[in-house]
């Protein structure tokens, strides 16, 4: 039962580790782009930060819980005719990327926010009192002050992309959560899931040990 | 001119607004130094943060000279606030970045050309006794050389008026004597006006020309320091200087010494006249000082004695008009 062909896992295992590379690189490329100027915007518009606006932080917070108490595979069903405008189609890593994108970004903008308000108000006051602009302020304050917050939120994100993309896997996005599920699973080729399961451990233990040396390594230097 | 009309602070809290400041006015000279003393809460933190519109008052107008801050745009607002420093009781310093940086940022605010930065940061660092730590990140300092980077960063734009939030409630005595001189150096070389505020009398005596007291979001009394401390009038001004001069006599021996209990107050010139060998050897009474303090403020001698006087009560009447004709101030603590 626990026969394992490698003539016939490993290409297909090779082929599940592209996908599953595609369809997260795409998705943290996107939550880094989008989640993070989202993860701005809910902090900024905070009572009596810079950009202090009420009704827009609700509206935006409201929308960011409204996706996020979706569980994914409904917002992967929801997401797909976008996926398909998008894309082109329905299937394969790239289409999937989409929802899994939607997705990171709001995780990844609540993790930012989250990073944001534990910098210390009073070096963003300073910085105001200088005659600052918002954008210095930003720049030199926050984000930098913010950074390894911010690494480790992305770490946590792209741990939570690999369950995900799993899933993603199900309505044919392909990847290494696939391969778990279609052989391992439902052919009951236990080996195959095992050696799945196995790679996929790796590949977290491997982005939390990188994650959490880049934080540490910034927090050092100070 | 920093000019402080009528500033009202409201802020929301749960059952209604709490008032931190209700209506309180003030004016800086130029080159002078301005200090607010007050206990924590009475809403001098507030009060300050509002000259540089840190926080917006409900009602009121900030000058500073002819420009009246509270009615400028954002972006005007910014302009002006380069031209006001100000300086942290918690520093406020970026952790994440050098020394050299969180002294730019108020120069790369202004819009300061980098090479102009790279030739001014360790100007200021040099003023500040900090030439050695440019490239330093704040964490490997001490609170002191912390505070000189702050001073540092409030000064870099050359600002007319410098503020300073309990400027050394954080530090050490040592290194609290050390920003004190600092910025009494700053004012006087640079001919920066100064406004700090501070819950300690110690401070303020130290580093101020004139000051506000200030209790439950009002100023309750304005003077010159050596008048504040030589005739406070308000009786929570009063307590303050008490516990600043620290006269309390000890129970022990307040017990055991006979007489009359005398509490003098000398200023100025007869601060330094023998005025008690005098009352002994031609009115006919005892004195036994039991406690007393001379300190200099602004170069004024202002002393307080405690003493003790034995005699006769004609010799204790005459002694005490005697005295009193000659001292700022005489307060019979006890009765013979």
């Amino acid at each position: 039962m626990l026969d394992i062909d490698p003539s016939v896992l490993l290409p297909d295992l090779g082929k599940a580790l592209w996908e599953t590379g595609l369809m997260s690189g795409i998705s943290l490329v996107t939550a880094l782009l989008l989640g993070l100027p989202l993860g701005f915007l809910l902090h900024l518009t905070r009572r009596g930060q810079l950009l202090q606006n009420r009704p827009l932080n609700l509206l935006v917070g409201a929308l960011i819980n409204f996706v996020r108490s979706l569980p994914y595979v409904i917002l992967l069903i929801l997401v797909l005719p976008l996926a398909g405008i998008l894309t082109g189609t329905t299937t394969g890593p790239i289409s999937a990327s989409v929802s899994l994108s939607v997705a990171c970004i709001v995780f990844y903008a609540r993790l930012v926010e989250v990073s944001l308000s534990e910098v210390d108000r009073g070096v963003v006051e300073a910085a105001i009192s200088t005659g600052a602009s918002h954008w210095l302020v930003v720049r030199e304050v926050l984000l930098p002050e913010a950074f390894p917050g911010l690494v480790r939120g992305f770490t946590v994100t792209a741990i939570s992309l690999i369950g995900y993309s799993a899933m993603a896997g199900v309505v044919g996005g392909g990847g290494v959560g696939f391969l778990a599920i279609n052989y391992g699973y439902y052919r009951y080729e236990t080996g195959v899931m095992l050696v799945t399961v196995a790679v996929l451990v790796l590949i977290v233990q491997a982005i939390q040990g990188i994650g959490d040396r880049a934080a540490a390594r910034i927090e050092r230097f100070r | 001119m920093l000019r402080l009309k009528d500033i009202r602070v409201e802020f929301p809290g749960k059952s209604g607004s709490v008032q931190a400041v209700r209506g309180a006015s003030l004016e800086v000279g130029d080159g002078e130094v301005y200090g607010i003393v007050g206990t924590s809460g009475a809403g001098k933190s507030t009060l300050l943060r509002t000259a540089n519109l840190l926080t917006r008052p409900t009602a009121g107008e900030v000058w500073l000279d002819g420009t009246e801050l509270t009615a400028l745009p954002e972006r005007e607002l910014r302009a002006q606030r380069r031209r006001i420093g100000m300086v942290f009781q918690h520093f406020n310093l970026a952790s994440s970045r050098t020394v050299h940086d969180n002294v730019a940022l108020p120069l790369r605010a202004a819009g300061v050309p980098e090479a102009t930065i790279r030739q001014r940061v360790p100007e200021l660092l040099s003023l500040v006794g900090l030439s050695d730590k440019e490239f330093a990140k704040p964490g490997k300092l001490s609170g002191g050389q912390k505070q000189r980077v702050g001073i540092a960063r409030a000064l870099s734009t050359e600002p007319s008026v410098l503020l300073c939030d309990e400027p050394t409630s954080a530090l050490d005595l040592e290194s609290t004597e050390a920003i004190l001189d600092l910025l009494t150096e700053v004012n006087r070389r640079l001919g920066v006006t100064i406004l700090a505020i501070s819950h300690e009398l110690s401070v303020i005596k130290r580093l101020c020309h004139r000051v506000a007291v200030m209790t439950e979001g009002e100023i309750v009394e304005e003077n010159a320091v050596y008048d504040l401390f030589s005739r406070p009038q308000h009786q929570f001004t009063k307590e303050l200087v008490e516990r600043s001069l620290d006269l309390e006599l000890p129970e022990r021996v307040r017990a055991n010494s006979p007489g009359t209990l005398l509490r003098l107050v000398y200023l100025g010139e007869n601060a330094e006249t023998p005025i008690l060998s005098q009352a002994v050897r031609e009115l006919g009474v005892h004195i036994n000082i039991l406690h007393g303090h001379i300190e200099y403020i602004d170069d004024r001698p202002l002393g307080v004695l405690v003493v003790a006087l034995e005699g006769t009560d004609a010799a204790l009447t005459r002694t005490i008009i005697f005295l009193k004709g000659r001292v700022a101030r005489l307060e019979v603590l006890r009765h013979a």
